[in-house]
């Protein structure tokens, strides 16, 4: 069972991929499918990490509004840093903050420190475990738990439903 | 119509591609400048890349996947960066608040 699921999510990438590279021709899809089939039966037990994904449709739901979340936090820290950019004064400070994650899968890990370095303002500089060393551009909180609060919840509480 | 919109999506972009470069000058250190220098390539990219979609729809999906494929490197790129500053010893601006993670892992990062 536990490579049922890598399998199935690893089809729908591959086949995603297709059909974004070559479009939708009715012989190459065919051809498409067959590939990723052959491809994601072979390399489902090496992909075990994808098994962490939740499918049903609350996960689903959560995955969507996750993404536009992303999106919000993506423009509205752009604006904010590039701000601090062209202010004369360069209001910035910086430094490296302790964060803690409630996420457990490795996968679900990955991800939250990846948004957190995409967003503009915060950068993922080491993992230990559970912990987080941030560096923030901006850093507005004295201890572990205001700084969680500030930078990781936000997206924490989609993933947690998404990966667990 | 299209390509105007296309046009100007495109030129905000760039624009924040632009004050990325900006960023990479003014900030005082190796890691606020690798803030800049990375993270404008984020927004400014994926701007630049729809809005060339939006002017020439026939390319949308591949430069859609070109925004996927930036969204996943873009982060494990500038976290290996950043890391390697800070496992070689480069300090942090003097206008830094703290260093947590040199308080917690002290010899390590005076191995370089």
């Amino acid at each position: 069972m536990h490579k049922v699921k890598p399998g199935i999510i690893l089809f729908v990438i591959l086949f995603g991929l297709w059909l974004l590279l070559a479009g939708a021709d009715r012989d190459e899809l065919i051809v498409a499918a067959a590939a990723s089939l052959v491809i994601s039966v072979l390399f489902a037990g090496r992909a075990s990490a994808l098994g962490s994904v939740r499918l049903h449709p609350k996960a689903i739901a959560y995955a969507v509004i996750f993404f536009f979340v992303f999106l919000k936090e993506l423009v509205h820290s752009t604006i904010d840093v590039a701000g601090r950019l062209l202010s004369p004064r360069l209001p910035i400070n910086p430094g490296i903050v302790k964060v803690r994650t409630r996420l457990k899968s490795p996968l679900g890990r990955i991800i939250l420190a990846n948004t957190i370095t995409l967003t503009p303002g915060t950068m993922t500089i080491e993992t230990k475990g559970e912990y987080y060393y941030i560096h923030w551009i901006d850093i507005r909180t004295e201890d572990i738990d205001s700084s969680t609060e500030a930078i990781v919840a936000k997206f924490e509480k989609y993933l947690e439903v998404i990966f667990g | 119509m299209i390509q105007i919109i296309g046009a100007v999506i495109s030129l905000v972009g760039s624009m924040f591609i632009f004050l990325g470069a900006l960023g990479v000058v003014r900030m005082p250190d190796v890691y606020n400048r690798m803030q800049a220098g990375t993270k404008a390539t984020t927004l400014g990219s994926m701007l630049t890349l729809i809005g060339i979609g939006i002017v020439l729809p026939g390319w949308l999906g591949k430069l859609l996947l070109l925004v996927v494929f930036i969204i996943i490197t873009n982060p494990i790129s500038s976290h290996a960066l950043a890391r390697a500053a800070h496992h070689a010893g480069i300090k942090l601006t003097e206008k830094s608040v703290r260093d947590n993670l040199k308080e917690d892992y002290p010899k390590e990062d005076d191995n370089g």
